[in-house]
Parts: C-alpha cells; structure tokens; sequence
C-alpha cells in the first residue's frame, strides 16, 4: 500500500520554504507560535522525552544530533528543543513521515493528541512571522 | 488496498467490524495514511509491488481484547500479524509476512507487571520498550540491569521472540535464553500459560523455566503459532564492578589463537562479558566497544589493507607486517569484559591476560575500571548496553559524516551463524567479498564479529537499502546469493528479513525439509484456519502452501 501522494505533498511544501530561507541565514517559522497551558507543554516535553531524545537529545551519543551537526555545521542548533524554527508543520510531516534512518512513528507510539503536544513544545521558542 | 488471495472485501469488512466491537473504533487503523505507518520503513522491496503491505491494524489494550481479535480472525479467515513495538528494523519492521494480513499492534501492552529485585526478575506485556522497562527498574530502586539489544526502543518480548541478543553476560544476552515463563493466545483464542506459569496460582512461574511435561517455550519463537501476551526474564544484578581489557596481537596469522584462547576464557567463565574482534590496523572497532563511539564510515578506508585482509595470502601479509611497523598499529585485538566484584574481576584479568601470552608477542592494554552507578562523565561517552542501559547511539552508523555525506535510509542485514574459529571469520570474509564483487556491489570493510553467542559467531553483515529500486534489486539477489552460498558451506542465518524467510527455510532442509514439514504440522494442528502470521519464518499454513 502506497502513501497517498496527496498527503505527502502538502507537508512537503510547508517544509520547504523554511528550509531554503535557513539556507540563506535567515530563520522564519512557517507558523506563528501559539501560547500554549502549562500542561500541554509539559506533555510535549513528556513526549520528546520519551520518543525524541536517545536521538535527538543534546550532547554526545545522539546519533540525530550528530547528524545534524554535520549538516548545519553550527548555523543553526543541531539539538532540536534548542531550535527556534521548527513549526507544528515540520514536526508533524517528520514524525508520521520520518527521515533517513528515523521510521515514522504509529499513532499507537505517538497518538495525534501527543503529536500536537510535541509539535507545540519544540515550536515554543519560534519566533512570530513578520 | 491488498488483501490475501482468499479473504474478499466482505469478509475483510465482517473482520473490521468485529475488531471495533473488540477494542473501540479508534483502535481499529483503515485508512491509506494509518496504515501506510505500518510500512517497514526498511523494506529492501520499497515501493515495488512485493512490498509486504498490511491491510489494517487493529490495536487491543488487554489479553481479552487479544484474544476477542484472534477470534474475530478465526470467523472471517483474515489473518492477523502480531507485533510488539515493530521496531526489528532490517528484520521486517512492523509489516507483514504476507500482503493484506491486518496487524495486531500489541503497543498499547506496556506494562511492566513485576519487578523483583530479590529474584532478579521481571515480567512484561509485548507492547514494553528496553526503555520502558529500564525506567519501570529504576523507579523500583531495583539494582537490575536491563540486557538489551543496541536500539533501545525494541521489545524485550519481540526481541526475545526473534531470538535477538544483547551485550553483558551470556545467560542474559541471550534473550531467548533469559526468560522465564510465557502466557500466549493461541490461534484459536486461548490462553495458554507455559513453565510454573500453567500451574493455577503458581509462585515460582518467573522462578523454574521448564514446568511440568515438554518445553514448549521455543515453539513460540520464530514462529507463528501463538501470540505472547506476557513473558518473564531474569535479569542480571547490577555487579560491584566492571574490568575491560584489551590485548594486541600482531601477526595476521595470530587470529585463529586469539579466538582459541577466548573462547575458552569464557566457557571456562572467566571472560564473563561479552568479548570481541576488531583490528586497530584496520582501524575496525570492536563491536561495543566502550570507548570507541564514533560513527562507523569516520575514517576512511585504506583500500590496498582491505585487500589484503581478504587475500591473506604471503605477499598481503607481508604487506600487513610491514604497515605493522610502519604504523605502530596492531593486526588485531581482543576485548574482554568482566564483570564482578572488584577483587575478582582483577584477578580474572590477570589470568586472562596469562592465558593470552601464549601468542608470540602479545600485549595488554591498560584496562578500564568502572563502578556503578557510571558517573556522569562515563555515561555520556560509554557503549551503554554493555552496563544495562538501553540507548539508541547504534545510530551512528547511518548518519552524516564527512566521509559518508549520504544519509542512509535503511539497512538488512545478512547473519549467518559460522563456527567460532579464525578459519571461519577469514573463509567467511573472503566469500562475502567474493560474491559481492560478482554482483558488481562494493566490497563491505573485513569484518570483525562481537561474540553474542558463547559457541558460535554470528557475522552480521549489514548491507544498505534505499529508495532505488534498482540498488534495492541488485542488493537483494546478493544477499540471496550469499545465503545459498554460506549454506552450501554449512552456514545458516540466524534470523532474516522477513523476504528472504522462505529461502532461509529452504537451506534448514536435512531430511528432505523433515523440520520444515513438522513446523507444518505443528502449524496445521494449532492454526487450523491459517489466521496467524502467515509465511511468518517461513512457516505457511496448509491454507496458503496450495
């Protein structure tokens, strides 16, 4: 069974255009940041924690994180909750779609209610669009 | 959507409908986007129509939701696939043996039911991650360490079934080995408790293995003729102490000894870690290595010394002793692990490092003493399983570096199981090559195993897949190759993908296939209706073998 191309292509789009302003040195989210509670905050946290960070934590040992710190070679963060610039969007397109060696993740692993918590989390620090 | 050839739309729909009585609506996954997460993202077949592809999954929360789907499966002759967390990634991932199965997704099966610290022993539901169960151990205060694979957020139950293997003592890191007990759903939708556990109110179910009568554990790993809904393991109590030890050998023809003598350190249990191979020369790590963390491709490949690794003949080794010389380099090196108390784990160092001195021109290393729990500083740069603490670092190997600027997107892995000798690693090597310079692919570095298993060495080879079909094509008729070759010489694989499980299956053939036909008839007496796992090990029901 196929991925349905449509529900790959709008994702992607939402992905590129940050990526190329990043490129060019300049970090505009594709989203504005939303306030969120304090719980769904912690949740997203939770969240990260348990399914992000033995990749994506900071420090030595994280394969996604060195990974990315090859990639961006210090332009920008290479641990994710130390981004400013992840939108809901590219959260959500990475986690269902993944990346590379990271599979997508099943909604038994993380459900859409604990995707949107993670998504708000690592978009806490973006800054608004202008 | 796929179904199997015999199971119509109506009947799928009939199997949905049971299935959201069973477990709830929105546990039952249908559409393109729900399922197409049940992918093996590291299918050697991607995008091709071969892909084993799922038909739905449903996702039940308890035992009695397990076994209300089996019946579900059993009344609309839809099979089910079972998978813990679908995380053997390079193995089949959460996708089926055979297109149009629905999954049983047991994630949502993460309890640890027990954790006893006096029995050093836990025991779990399918859906419980090494992660979860290391988290589940410390908020115990139990001192057990938790024996687990490199990628930390498989299943120990999964893993276990898939006969996987760890890193610390043998009688741990042998999954299969460690447990204790099982409760399986069988295809008809009972429930069947095996050792102590068949007793009615045992005490000792995580305790004694066997119970009463025949040992039925194994006819529940790597197969399809029950679903384990809870299994025990015994863990390993957190020692006092670790020693790690490393010793040099310089000649190419020193690997035969060097294997001799390790292997008898630790039947003889002395070497009571697990020990490997590597070659500072080649600079190829040992596997697990505690202190080697960077990402496999870092450095780059001196290709003249590969080859004549391989060729082995006078003129490569002259070759070798020379950049022996030349680099100050040694041809190989052994690891070796203890773990104990402090008195003893030095004192086992000593005589390992006596019995070592057998070959000519041997040297030890300093070793490294580690105590627990690991300081801050120790655990942000050590092999994590080797001290009971899943990890997901494994994933170096994949990623950017600057010698390896393409990011992977999946891996298989060819694991024939080959004596344990320096013969064998060298004849297992040099076919690997050639077959692999046959098929026009690249010739992987001279491997090195880590030794999992005590009597045998199982030399992992992990080959690329990608999103090419044409690669993906040309890869997988190597592998095919090298499992027929490696039979030809008595070498079988210990577990594989799920696309090459008939091939294996067919090299396990001593009696004109005799295992093969009692699996059969052991699936046909359990499985009557052919509902679980189908092809899974390359096991088929009658319903499927035409």
């Amino acid at each position: 069974m196929k991925r349905a191309a449509i529900a790959i292509a709008a994702p992607l789009a939402a992905l590129v255009l940050p990526f190329v302003l990043m490129g060019a040195g300049r970090l505009v989210p594709a989203a504005p940041a939303m306030p969120m509670p304090d719980a769904a905050m912690t949740r997203g946290q939770q969240v990260f924690d348990k399914w992000c960070a033995p990749c994506h934590g900071r420090g030595p040992g994280h394969p996604g994180t060195q990974s990315l710190e090859v990639k961006y070679k210090g332009t920008i963060p290479a641990a994710l909750e130390d981004r400013s610039d992840l939108s809901p969007e590219i959260t959500r397109y990475f986690v269902r779609q993944g990346i590379a060696l990271m599979p997508y993740f099943r909604k038994t692993e993380i459900s859409d209610a604990d995707l949107q918590a993670l998504s708000a989390y690592l978009a806490r620090q973006d800054e608004p669009s202008e | 959507m796929r179904l199997p050839h015999d199971v119509t739309p109506e009947m799928f729909d009939r199997a949905l409908k049971g299935f959201r009585d069973a477990v709830g609506p929105e546990w039952v996954f249908t559409s393109d986007e729900d399922v197409a997460l049940y992918r093996d993202a590291y299918s050697p077949f991607w995008d091709e129509p071969e892909e084993r592809v799922a038909s739905a999954a449903v996702a039940p929360a308890n035992v009695e939701q397990v076994q209300a789907c089996v019946r579900v499966a059993n009344q609309t002759s839809l099979p089910v696939y079972p998978i813990s967390t679908g995380k053997n990634l390079g193995y089949g991932g959460s996708a089926p043996a055979l297109s149009g199965s629905c999954v049983l997704d047991l994630k949502r099966m993460d309890r640890v039911l027990d954790v006893d610290e006096a029995n050093a022993s836990v025991l779990v539901e399918p859906g419980v991650s090494y992660f979860d169960l290391y988290r589940a151990v410390r908020d115990a205060g139990a001192k057990l360490w938790v024996d687990c694979p490199d990628p930390g957020w498989g299943s120990p139950i999964g893993n276990a079934l898939d006969r996987g293997g760890g890193y610390t003592r043998a009688q741990f890191r042998n999954h299969f080995d460690a447990h204790c007990g099982m409760e399986v759903v069988l295809p008809t939708g009972e429930l069947m408790r095996t050792g102590m556990g068949a007793m009615p109110g045992a005490r000792t179910w995580q305790q004694y293995k066997p119970g009463f009568g025949p040992w039925v554990d194994g006819l529940f790993s790597q197969s399809n003729f029950g679903v384990v809904t809870k299994m025990g393991f015994w863990m390993m109590p957190e020692p006092e102490a670790c020693l790690i030890g490393r010793v040099y050998a310089n000649r190419y023809e020193d690997l035969p000894a060097l294997l001799r003598i390790l292997t008898h350190l630790e039947n003889s249990g002395i070497v009571n870690g697990m020990p490997g191979l590597g070659s500072p020369l080649l600079q190829r790590r040992v596997p697990a290595d505690p202190q080697a963390s960077d990402p496999y491709g870092a450095t780059g490949i001196d290709q003249a010394l590969q080859d004549a690794f391989y060729a082995g003949d006078d003129k490569a080794r002259a070759l070798i002793a020379d950049r022996v010389k030349q680099t100050g380099r040694s041809c190989w090196n052994a690891l070796v692990k203890f773990y104990g108390p402090e008195k003893l784990v030095r004192l086992q160092w000593e005589i390992a490092k006596e019995a070592f001195a057998d070959i000519e021109g041997l040297r030890a290393g300093d070793p490294e003493f580690y105590g627990f729990p690991l300081s801050d500083e120790d655990l942000a740069k050590v092999h994590k399983p080797t001290f009971g603490i899943p990890s997901l670092s494994v994933f170096n190997f994949g990623i950017r570096t600057d010698h390896q600027p393409e990011l992977a997107v999946g891996h298989q892995a060819f694991s024939p199981v080959i004596p344990r000798t320096g013969e064998a690693i060298f004849e297992s090597n040099r076919l690997f090559a050639q077959v692999l310079k046959e098929e026009g692919l690249p010739v992987p570095p001279f491997h090195l195993p880590g030794c999992v298993w005590e009597r045998a060495i199982m030399m992992i080879t992990i080959f690329p897949v990608t999103r090419d079909a044409e690669t993906n094509r040309k890869y997988r008729k190597a592998i095919q190759r090298l499992v027929v070759e490696a039979a030809r010489r008595g070498w079988g694989e210990y577990r594989t993908p799920v696309i090459y499980q008939d091939l294996v299956m067919g090299t396990y053939s001593f009696g004109d296939h005799a295992l093969r036909r009692f699996h059969e008839t052991v699936k046909d007496a359990l499985d009557p209706n052919g509902i679980l796992s189908p092809g899974r090990y390359g096991i088929w029901p009658r319903r499927n073998r035409g």
